[in-house]
């Protein structure tokens, strides 16, 4: 156990926490210092996993280890999959911390607010940097505890409505991840459960008891990842502001969960051991099936944050879908998406919150004509519906077609369809809110009206959809330079992957 | 499984016998100063009487870890007739929780009840008394001296409850001290037959005689004591004393019951079931019934903690749940799990210790603060005592057995060992108590951070205010059952050694 340039994942989280503490710490009042120390810490971790990046790949290693139990010890490490998590996410906690300053200026409880914002950004780094699964539980779980007053924070009877679905659906999750594990620790025995195909030598003669613990392990992550009977707590959840959907849905929780069953599949089992057990084909149709029905629901919703919930339902079950294909290219395809899903996802959200704060506007049909008088807000909501729906050559493009060739060689033909119909979707839900924005006059009364923000909130709020909106145009654009989401998870599978 | 002691171990060194005997008899000397009016000997006495444990502890240990389990004769009195200490890991946890919650609860309670005045010369005395007995009780290896110091405890307890001066606290401590009388009297009958039957009181001895002895006596009398000692240890369904009585007691008092005073009850019954009595067929089904005690505690306590409407109410029935879990272990004694069940069930026992003893301290300095600690009343908790609530969320981590807290790693082990020896029906148990605990601790959680107008301004200065140390007794606390989830290795590794059945004599 060492404290020193060893144990940078730790201090990486340890930044996090630090600034969660003394916002707390500092209370209500100290509005300024409370700003600075937030984008203080955002930066600095930002600037650590950049050294950590150029370390690794320099090919230096990274391990802190604290025995928690005999047997069992927390264990923190770097490897590529991390690094594509963690890059994402402390980029992400940077821009929405600036959103959310800006969104809640005037409001509420802002210190209880931005301290559980970093103490759930330090579990999704926990998450990320998880040596074992015994570590990723605890940040897991912890993710849970930091994110449950986010969601309740607006403290009205519905927002603890959310919040009381929201825990029984991720604690029940979290028992049945917990006794997974348990059962996976009487069976392989100690050790770090995050190894290629680490489990490969026991499989033979455990094979059913391989699969119960998949099934548990898989079922403990879909909560959070919202795969199909288990998602229902993602939409109610949108009652909380809008930085903490952002959040939710393109770092943290969801991400989370689609994480956990990377690893699972890729690093617990190993593809190949997972295939023979025929368990990929199990999550391939979850995920298929998940995909679909999110996309359909989301037809049907009329609020706008609600709409983009079951898309991010159906969108986050393309990384498992990937995953569970199995091929290079498929796998590509779903880990890309990782992170195409993350920017795409994270300006919409920052655009419905856009409207929402200007205006007042939170249904689909009250967005008529509003490109005339937000355009900037509504180019990046329209760059980010296009790259969902995956129009060539955005963000969304770049994983379908890698997920849908992969599909091939990996000959399994149906993903194509799956990926059509997905598509068609898509666009059915997305581009009528595109045509309302852009061709639809205003009605009358919304012409009288002003904006209610200022100009500083109006920086505060638009700078960063900006930013997101921009990567995300860059995360297609230039999937093919260096540096690019593609570039990196290429490097990641052609090194670590099946 | 448990081989009792046939042959005493070696006793150690003079200097570890004294501090034996002074972590007994400096709280009772303290206690005498006490008593004294006047502020300075009432300081001197809990000074003196509290602050050495820990540093005398810390020799204990050391002497324990190095050498094992280990005897001490009083006055150099050898066994039948001489009075005999025992201390071994499990006896050493129990003394550090003693210190470490007692000392703390001891500096929250200092504020509420100073030393020289009224109310203190009341308080100061008996809670050094008590202090003393369960320093005695854990150290006692001799059931007639157990019987005498589990009195000490009741009846130092009691005065402590009722000095909150309220009706309910009266009425609660009245009754609490009746169905106490009837555990004593119950105890004292138990151990009567088997004195009869073994002609024995050692406890570690008894075993040797219960193969002579006349089944039905040493049946009749296990049960007798055992039944005494649920009554005490308010396990479910004899648990009915409890929750008002450690709901209406003072802040640091209903700290100390809940954490140290009814584990007095459940250690013996650990001693008399793991140590006493041989693991034999018939203890298997003694075993397997303390289990379904246990889960009906775990079970009932967690859905009558989520209907309460008080604060403390819902702490103590957490209480009453929670003391399930120290039960639920004890079908595995004969299973090859059941090294992970021991230390599952001493870790639970610790942790739950420093995390409920915080979450009274909390519930004091909140209940001191709003006047009031109605779950309806805790709104905006988070801005009115923002260190309470943190104290309060924090231990509420450890009791769900969420990480990072002592309360998971404890509740990992125990669902392993439920696990590995294939006790189905006490992991769904544990699942179902830990997810009850889940729901009561959010409840609070949620209680507080509602706001029935959100645009309501700032609250006026309705908080009374704390004093500082108070608010920082309950914050220590809650920050030790966190670091428990942290500390563990050592920890468990000393636990360990003093695993019942697995150590004997050298």
């Amino acid at each position: 156990m060492s404290f020193g340039w060893q144990a940078l994942p730790l201090h990486i989280i340890l930044v996090s926490v630090v600034t969660a503490i003394l916002i707390f710490a500092l209370g209500e009042q100290r509005q300024h210092t409370r700003t600075l120390l937030n984008l203080a810490g955002a930066l600095l971790k930002l600037l650590l996993i950049l050294i950590m990046l150029l370390a690794i790949q320099a090919g230096a290693t990274f391990e802190f280890r604290l025995p928690l139990l005999p047997g069992l010890d927390l264990l923190l490490h770097a490897d590529r999959l991390t690094m594509l998590f963690a890059t994402l996410s402390a980029l992400l906690w940077l821009v929405t911390t600036v959103y959310a300053i800006g969104y809640l200026e005037q409001s509420p409880n802002r210190a209880r607010f931005f301290g559980f914002f970093s103490l759930c950004v330090a579990a999704t780094m926990g998450v990320a940097s998880a040596g074992n699964l015994f570590t990723f539980f605890i940040f897991y779980e912890l993710l849970t505890l930091a994110t449950w007053p986010l969601v309740v924070h607006r403290g009205t009877p519905e927002a603890f409505a959310a919040g009381r679905l929201y825990l029984a659906y991720t604690l029940a999750g979290g028992v049945l991840l917990l006794i997974g594990l348990v059962w996976l620790h009487t069976l392989a025995g100690a050790g770090d459960f995050i190894i290629d195909g680490s489990l490969a030598p026991i499989a033979a003669g455990n094979e059913n008891a391989l699969r119960g613990v998949f099934v548990l392990l898989m079922l403990g992550f879909g909560v959070k990842a919202a795969l199909l009977p288990l998602h229902s707590w993602l939409p109610r959840a949108m009652v909380a502001p809008a930085p903490v959907s952002a959040l939710l849905h393109a770092v943290a929780v969801v991400k989370a969960g689609a994480f956990g069953l990377v690893r699972l599949v890729q690093d617990v089992f190993g593809f190949e051991l997972a295939a023979s057990l025929g368990l990929t084909d199990l999550l391939a149709w979850m995920a298929a099936a998940t995909i679909i029905y999110g996309s359909v629901l989301a037809l049907k919703q009329n609020d706008l944050k609600r709409r983009l919930a079951y898309s991010t339902v159906s969108q986050v079950s393309y990384i498992a879908l990937g995953v569970a294909t199995g091929s290079v290219l498929a796998t590509v395809g779903g880990l890309v998406h990782l992170v195409n899903q993350g920017l795409t996802k994270i300006t919409l959200f920052f655009c419905a919150g856009n409207y929402a704060e200007a205006y007042g506007i939170h249904k689909v049909e009250e967005l008529d004509g509003l490109g005339e008088r937000m355009p900037v807000t509504s180019v990046c909501f329209t760059l980010g519906a296009l790259g969902m729906i995956g129009v060539p050559p955005l963000a969304g493009f770049i994983t379908k077609w890698h997920l849908g060739a992969g599909a091939i060689t990996a000959g399994a033909p149906w993903v194509i369809a799956v990926l059509v119909a997905s598509t068609l979707l898509n666009a059915a839900y997305f581009l009528p809110i595109v045509q309302r924005i852009w061709f639809r006059p205003l009605p009358e009364e919304m012409a009288q009206r002003h904006d209610r923000l200022g100009r500083i909130r109006r920086a505060a709020l638009i700078t960063p959809t900006v930013f997101v909106a921009v990567a995300s145009l860059g995360a297609g654009l230039l999937a093919g330079i260096p540096g690019s989401p593609l570039f990196w998870v290429v490097r990641l599978v052609g090194v670590e992957g099946p | 499984m448990a081989t009792p002691l046939q042959t005493p171990l070696q006793t150690h060194s003079t200097m570890t016998s004294e501090a034996l005997v002074a972590v007994i008899f400096l709280p009772l000397l303290g206690a005498c100063a006490a008593v004294m009016p006047g502020r300075f000997p009432a300081r001197l006495g809990i000074v003196a009487g509290l602050l050495p444990l820990p540093g005398l502890l810390v020799a204990v240990t050391l002497a324990v870890w190095h050498d094992g389990p280990a005897w001490l004769e009083l006055g150099g009195w050898a066994a039948p007739l001489g009075i005999r200490l025992f201390v071994d890991p499990l006896a050493v946890l129990m003394l550090w929780m003693v210190a470490i919650i007692g000392g703390i609860a001891a500096a929250h309670a200092w504020f509420d009840f100073p030393p020289g005045t009224g109310t203190g010369q009341k308080f100061w005395p008996l809670w050094l008394l008590l202090i003393s007995a369960m320093n005695a009780l854990f150290l006692s290896a001799d059931l007639f001296n157990l019987y005498v110091c589990l009195e000490l405890v009741t009846l130092t307890a009691i005065p402590l409850i009722a000095l909150a001066g309220s009706k309910t606290a009266i009425r609660a401590s009245m009754r609490y001290l009746l169905l106490a009388l009837l555990a004593s009297l119950l105890y004292l009958l138990g151990v009567a037959l088997l004195y009869n039957a073994t002609g024995t009181l050692d406890l570690y001895l008894v075993s040797d005689g219960l193969g002579a002895a006349p089944p039905m006596v040493v049946t009749t009398a296990l049960a007798l004591i055992s039944l005494g000692l649920l009554l005490k240890g308010a396990v479910f369904p004899l648990h009915i004393w409890l929750p008002q009585a450690h709901a209406s007691a003072p802040g640091p008092v209903s700290a100390v019951l809940s954490a140290l005073v009814v584990k007095t009850a459940i250690y013996l019954l650990y001693r008399l079931w793991l140590w006493s009595v041989p693991a034999t067929v018939a203890a298997e089904g003694a075993l397997t019934l303390l289990a379904v005690l246990g889960a009906g505690a775990l079970l009932y306590g967690g859905v009558l903690a989520l209907l309460q409407e008080r604060l403390k109410l819902v702490i103590a029935y957490s209480t009453v749940a929670q003391l399930g879990y120290l039960l639920l272990i004890l079908p595995m004694a004969s299973s090859s799990a059941w090294p992970i069940a021991w230390q599952g069930g001493t870790y639970q026992l610790l942790s739950h210790g420093l995390a409920k003893a915080a979450m009274f301290l909390a519930a004091a300095n909140i209940l001191h603060g709003l006047g009031s600690d109605r779950l309806s009343d805790l709104q905006r908790l988070d801005q009115r005592q923002p260190l309470s609530l943190f104290a309060l969320a924090m231990a509420g981590v450890s009791i769900m057995g969420l990480p990072p807290s002592g309360g998971f790693l404890a509740k990992w082990l125990l669902l392993e060992a439920t696990w590995r020896s294939g006790q189905w029906w006490l992991l769904a148990v544990l699942v179902a108590g830990s997810l009850l605990a889940a729901a009561y601790v959010f409840r609070i959680l949620a209680a507080t951070l509602r706001r029935d107008d959100p645009t309501e301004a700032r609250p006026a200065a309705e908080t009374r205010s704390i004093p500082a140390a108070q608010t920082a007794c309950a914050l220590l606390l809650a920050l030790l059952a966190l670091a428990a989830g942290f500390a563990a290795a050592p920890l468990l590794e000393f636990i360990e050694a003093g695993t019942p059945g697995t150590w004997s004599s050298p």
